[in-house]
């Protein structure tokens, strides 16, 4: 395995290129993916049918709480890829760990969330509006989930065995996909909630 | 008890019934055959596990060929069924059950797997490369594939098959109309094997950006290659909308939720909006490949260089983005005005343009050529008056207020099969062909080869030529049967008797392989049809790094450039060749989203959460290991390469 | 003009010989709409002839002049990359076609949406069609009848159907008055036709709608006014009236044959338009707000 030492780590063999490429081209489908979401939310929007609209049910708080919390996250992995170039592990773990707990906390208060819209009579079953409602945001949160556990395995592999061209791929990769997250959380804080309640 | 009765069919006849018998006998033969013949270490080692692109293509293209045979088989159950007026030999449930599975089955696991097939094969020899970028993910998006179709093909002897149409319209196809498990099935056969393609997407877009030989600039790729790097892109950008569709019609049928239904808030036509703006590029998706097998195919038989170049690639990079504008065709009657249907009629037409010049530059390149009628260059001849036929009435159906009259009628079902069957299943053959040697080091035979295609061809002008005129009679599509007095019956008759021989072309196509098999002779050499590009510059069958020394390109036909013009391509030595593992985790990750799938349709949610967790657990231990692949020593190659008589 | 004459004889002794000698029912239209579909129709076939005729005449010239086995051993074909004359030529003859096609695509598309030429005078007569599996329901709300599985039209007169269906999407189809429009449950399309030679016109739905849709067809029967006049009077002295248990049991799946009765089921069971539509998706604009979105959507994630 050749190792490219002009460049950092994790572009450092062809394989690791060729691994960033490959998931920014996946982030292109996830685009589509979302994309699609939000069409087929815009087209639901209004089909509330007996059910309530979304300034009806819409908090801001919650809202607003797991706003800053997912950006502050999206910072913290900023933080750990930058460690990791610098050649800081101790740094790096510290700030894939707090990026987690973060992630947790996001996902608690979408939960909380989730169970509000429960109690105000708003579920996957009520409406086409409320049903894209849930599914897009469940998207969203099902993808913060599986990257809590993707990104406690990287954290376990960078603890075990340091930084390798493998290890260090792998956390810069998952920082594309938490950053990737956020830009989403971004255009759903906007085009749904915001919009939503005003 | 209760809980067998689901996995019952409801429609249960005595043709299904033999089917099952027939199934299971099968199984059991294959079974025993294995193990009597000791097969079972060999088969996993050498194929089910393997990693490696060539045999991965193989197993995507023997699929595509059983699928192509089940699809064949619902194509002349329901020729057969409506050859005469009043038939009663499918009742219409049936006739419902076999037109969904075949349309389902011929495009998702028949053509899409075809056209996989050979992009695993051929890309990775055209471009020079040892293998595709993720030669695990490649086995991974394969066994995906796999257990998608697996999925799809049990719905008919367990718990019943969709009846919805291919297309599966809501609310048609949600519970309210469609009780049975059928469309389960469809939702999540076709989301198991859609991630896998789109899997195969993102590889071969990595794999041709980044792996092609030292001096294959983009404009110096062959055009199988260029259009296979188009068709992943659209791949990429098509399929996650097909996930969401699907994930929403699942919802729909199994949580209750309201997408797709007319009562609070739902709406049916989103449904058929997502469908298409995932469906229209997926006809693209099928047909680009094509068009690049058959530039690799009549550039080599002509003898000469592809004319327009450069212009074959730009069309097609225009098709690939008009074909994200157009999906509205496919319900200009859904009542939207004129405006809209103007717009998308348009766009629809416009396609026709570098569709257009693709054929003229495929005249051109034979042009002053030599033509040899080979089977893959007769299959390509047959292609080009075929396929305009097929391409000026889909302008025809492109004129919206001409559609109001075409739309769901036999002339549409003409049309599309029309530049399907010459369009892709025609290259699939030609391409089967012209490649055979690559893959398995004999040629098929020519003689039984030609009396195949003519046999494919004169079939189909009989089976789908009436259906223009049936149609404009006004047959609608998908009826089960029809009364004498509508006069359609000759015209369908005829269609039986010209599916029948289709029939029996596909029987000489199976017999053909056979008797290469057991009658041609083996050394055929490197380059049997004199061929031009990058993939006959190595032995036949290809070993398994494919290129022993990396060669060096300086033009789109750089295998012609070393026999013509003295072009040396291996220049340097013979060294160590790093190599992937193989692994069965591919396998097993595909059996769990197997079992995922099927406790999904049957809504076992404690098979749903036990092989959810297998799939994780699976992902897990891939993320923890350790593989750092292995090497393949020098003497060995050099060993390989003197046994198969190519001094280097 | 010798050319085309020869095209269309050969076109009718080939249509005819194989439909049995009887004229397709799309190109042997009896009223404006179709006249206009089945005059496209016939232009595209012309136009895509001359199409398909040059590319096989090129095709069997090339094939045979330039096959292996009329040259020489040696003969060593050139190496010819493209040439713009050539590109342009086969670039511009299809972009003129095409626009040429385009033409005639959005304005025959606005005739046949809109009250036909000659008739835009009259008040358009309104009949409601609704579909439910496997049946059609007319109701005439200005004469107050209601017929199953067949309608009856004035001939001359513009006919405004309002279609929507209980249940899976259906397409209304009368192939020689008009094209087909959708009919779905949660919003009302319109078709407008005008019938101008009496006479029974098959009708169906052309969208695939289950186990039963093979045999989901009715018959239009085109009555001069007068005629169509006395029909009216006959029904309404004679018919019972349609109640709404009896419009419930109409609704189950199943077929039943041709029915009337006077009243409509409009005055308890509304069409889904106005205050009474599922959503408001129906008209164009936002429809093609919509579409905008997605495409968006696509060209952003294409860059």
């Amino acid at each position: 395995m050749k190792i490219d030492h002009s460049q950092p780590l994790e572009y450092g063999t062809h394989q690791n290129q060729m691994n960033i490429l490959g998931f920014w081209i996946f982030l292109g489908a996830e685009i589509m993916l979302f994309g699609t979401l939000f069409a087929s939310y815009f087209t639901l929007e209004n089909g509330v049918g007996n059910g309530p609209s979304g300034a009806e049910i819409f908090e801001i708080t919650p809202v607003l709480m797991e706003t800053i919390i997912l950006l502050t996250s999206s910072f913290t992995i900023g933080l750990a890829t930058h460690a990791m170039r610098i050649n800081n592990k101790k740094a790096t773990l510290a700030f894939l760990a707090i990026t987690l707990v973060l992630g947790l906390s996001f996902l608690s208060v979408e939960v909380y969330e989730f169970i509000h819209y429960y109690h105000v009579g708003a579920t996957l079953q009520t409406s086409g509006f409320t049903a894209i409602l849930l599914t897009t945001l469940g998207t969203h949160g099902a993808h913060v989930t599986f990257g809590l556990f993707w990104g406690f395995f990287i954290l376990l592999q960078i603890k075990k065995r340091g930084f390798t061209p493998e290890t260090t791929n792998k956390s810069f990769i998952f920082s594309l996909y938490w950053h990737f997250l956020d830009v989403v959380w971004i255009f759903i804080f906007s085009f749904i909630y915001l919009k939503g309640m005003m | 008890m209760e809980f067998f009765e689901r996995f019952a069919i409801p429609h249960p006849s005595p043709l299904i019934y033999a089917s099952m018998v027939a199934i299971g006998l099968t199984l059991i033969a294959i079974v025993i055959g294995i193990t009597y013949f000791n097969k079972w270490g060999y088969l996993w080692r050498e194929w089910l596990t393997t990693v490696d692109h060539k045999r991965i293509g193989i197993m995507y293209m023997i699929s595509a060929l059983l699928m192509l045979f089940r699809g064949g088989a619902d194509a002349v159950m329901m020729r057969l069924q409506t050859a005469v007026p009043d038939n009663a030999f499918l009742d219409a449930q049936h006739y419902n059950e076999v037109f969904t599975t075949h349309g389902v089955v011929m495009i998702f696991f028949m053509a899409m797997a075809f056209v996989i097939g050979l992009m695993n094969f051929v890309v990775p020899l055209q471009i020079g490369a040892r293998d595709v970028a993720f030669p695990r993910l490649n086995a991974i998006s394969f066994w995906l594939y796999f257990a998608g179709a697996m999925l799809f093909n049990i719905s008919f002897v367990i718990g019943g098959s969709p009846d919805a149409g291919w297309t599966n319209y809501f609310p048609l196809a949600g519970t309210d109309f469609s009780e049975s498990v059928g469309v389960n099935y469809y939702m999540w056969s076709l989301q198991i094997s859609g991630i896998g393609t789109l899997m195969t997407g993102i590889n071969f877009i990595v794999t041709i950006l980044k792996m092609r030989a030292p001096g294959m600039k983009l404009m110096k790729m062959p055009m199988f290659t260029w259009s296979a790097l188009i068709t992943n892109v659209i791949i990429v950008f098509a399929f996650p909308v097909l996930t969401i569709a699907l994930l929403m019609g699942t919802f729909d049928r199994q949580f209750g939720t309201h997408f797709f239904a007319s009562t609070n808030g739902g709406m049916d036509m989103l449904w058929a909006n997502l469908f298409w703006v995932w469906g229209h590029p997926e006809v693209y998706i099928l047909i680009l490949p094509a068009f690049g097998i058959y530039s690799e195919i009549i550039a080599t038989f002509s003898q000469r260089n592809l004319y327009g170049y450069k212009s074959m690639v730009g069309s097609m990079v225009i098709i690939s983005f008009l074909s994200f504008l157009v999906w509205v065709h496919h319900f200009f009657t859904m009542g939207h005005g004129a405006l809209v249907n103007g717009i998308f009629s348009i766009t629809t037409m416009a396609i026709a343009v570098p569709t257009g010049i693709k054929i003229f530059n495929w005249l051109l390149t034979m042009w002053k050529g030599k033509i040899r009628f080979t089977v893959p260059m007769l299959y390509s001849l047959g292609f080009i008056p075929l396929f305009t036929i097929g391409g000026v009435t889909g302008v025809m159906l492109a004129i919206a207020s001409a559609d109001y009259q075409y739309h769901n009628t036999m002339f549409l079902v003409a049309h599309f099969h029309n530049v399907i069957i010459p369009g892709v299943v025609f290259a699939m053959l030609a391409g089967l062909t012209y490649w055979w040697p690559k893959m398995f080091g004999f040629m098929l035979n020519e003689r039984i080869g030609k009396w195949g295609f003519w046999f494919l061809s004169i079939g189909f002008v009989f089976a789908f030529f009436p259906m223009y005129i049936t149609g404009l009679d006004g047959q609608a599509r998908r009826m089960y049967t029809y009364s004498e007095a509508t006069g359609f019956g000759p015209l369908n008759m005829l269609s039986f008797f010209g599916a029948g021989l289709m029939a029996i072309a596909f029987a000489l196509i199976v017999y053909n392989v056979y008797y290469s098999f057991r009658h041609s002779p083996r050394n055929v050499g490197m380059d049997p049809w004199n061929a031009r590009s990058l993939e006959w510059a190595t032995q036949n069958p290809v070993p398994e790094y494919n290129f022993a020394v990396t060669p060096v390109v300086n033009s789109s036909e750089a295998f012609w450039d070393s026999k013509k013009n003295g072009h040396q391509l291996f220049k340097d030595k013979i060294t160590k060749i790093h190599m992937p593992n193989n692994s069965g985790m591919p396998i097993i990750l595909a059996g769990f989203f197997f079992i995922f799938g099927f406790s999904f349709v049957f809504s076992i949610w404690i098979g749903v959460i036990v092989s959810a967790l297998g799939i994780l657990g699976t992902m897990a231990y891939r993320s923890f290991e350790n593989d750092h692949g292995r090497y393949i020593s020098e003497e060995e190659i050099k060993e390989t390469e003197k046994e198969y008589g190519g001094a280097k | 003009m010798k050319l085309k004459l020869a095209f269309i004889s050969f076109a009718i002794l080939i249509t005819t010989i194989l439909a049995g000698c009887e004229p397709l029912l799309v190109l042997d239209p009896k009223g404006p709409q179709a006249e206009t579909t089945a005059n496209v129709i016939w232009l595209s076939i012309f136009t895509m002839a001359v199409i398909v005729i040059v590319v096989i005449s090129m095709l069997v010239f090339i094939v045979y002049k330039y096959r292996a086995s009329k040259q020489k051993e040696d003969y060593e074909p050139p190496h010819i990359e493209g040439n713009p004359i050539v590109e342009s030529i086969i670039i511009g003859i299809p972009v003129l076609i095409v626009i040429f096609l385009s033409i005639v695509s959005v304005k025959s598309t606005y005739e046949v949406e809109n009250i036909p030429e000659g008739y835009e005078n009259q008040e358009p007569m309104v009949i409601y069609a609704a579909s439910s599996n496997w049946k059609w329901h007319f109701s005439y709300p200005e004469q107050d009848i209601e017929t199953l599985n067949y309608v009856i039209l004035p001939t001359n007169r513009p006919i405004e159907f309002r279609l929507y269906s209980y249940g899976p999407i259906t397409s209304f189809w009368i192939p020689q008055l008009a094209g087909q429009k959708y009919a779905m449950a949660d919003m009302v399309t319109k078709i407008n036709m005008v019938a101008e030679v009496p006479g029974d016109y098959a009708g169906r739905n052309a969208n695939f709608s289950g186990k039963g849709f093979a045999e989901n067809t009715f018959t239009a029967t085109a009555l001069s006014p007068d005629e169509f006049d006395k029909w009216v009077e006959e029904i309404q002295s004679t018919a019972k009236p349609l109640t709404e248990e009896k419009y419930e049991e109409l609704l189950e799946p199943g077929h039943l044959g041709q029915m009337t009765f006077t009243g409509t089921h409009l005055e308890f069971k509304p069409a889904p338009e106005g205050e009474n539509a599922g959503h408001h998706h129906g008209d164009a604009d936002e429809e093609i707000e919509r579409n905008d979105q997605e495409e968006g959507l696509e060209d952003h994630s294409n860059h």
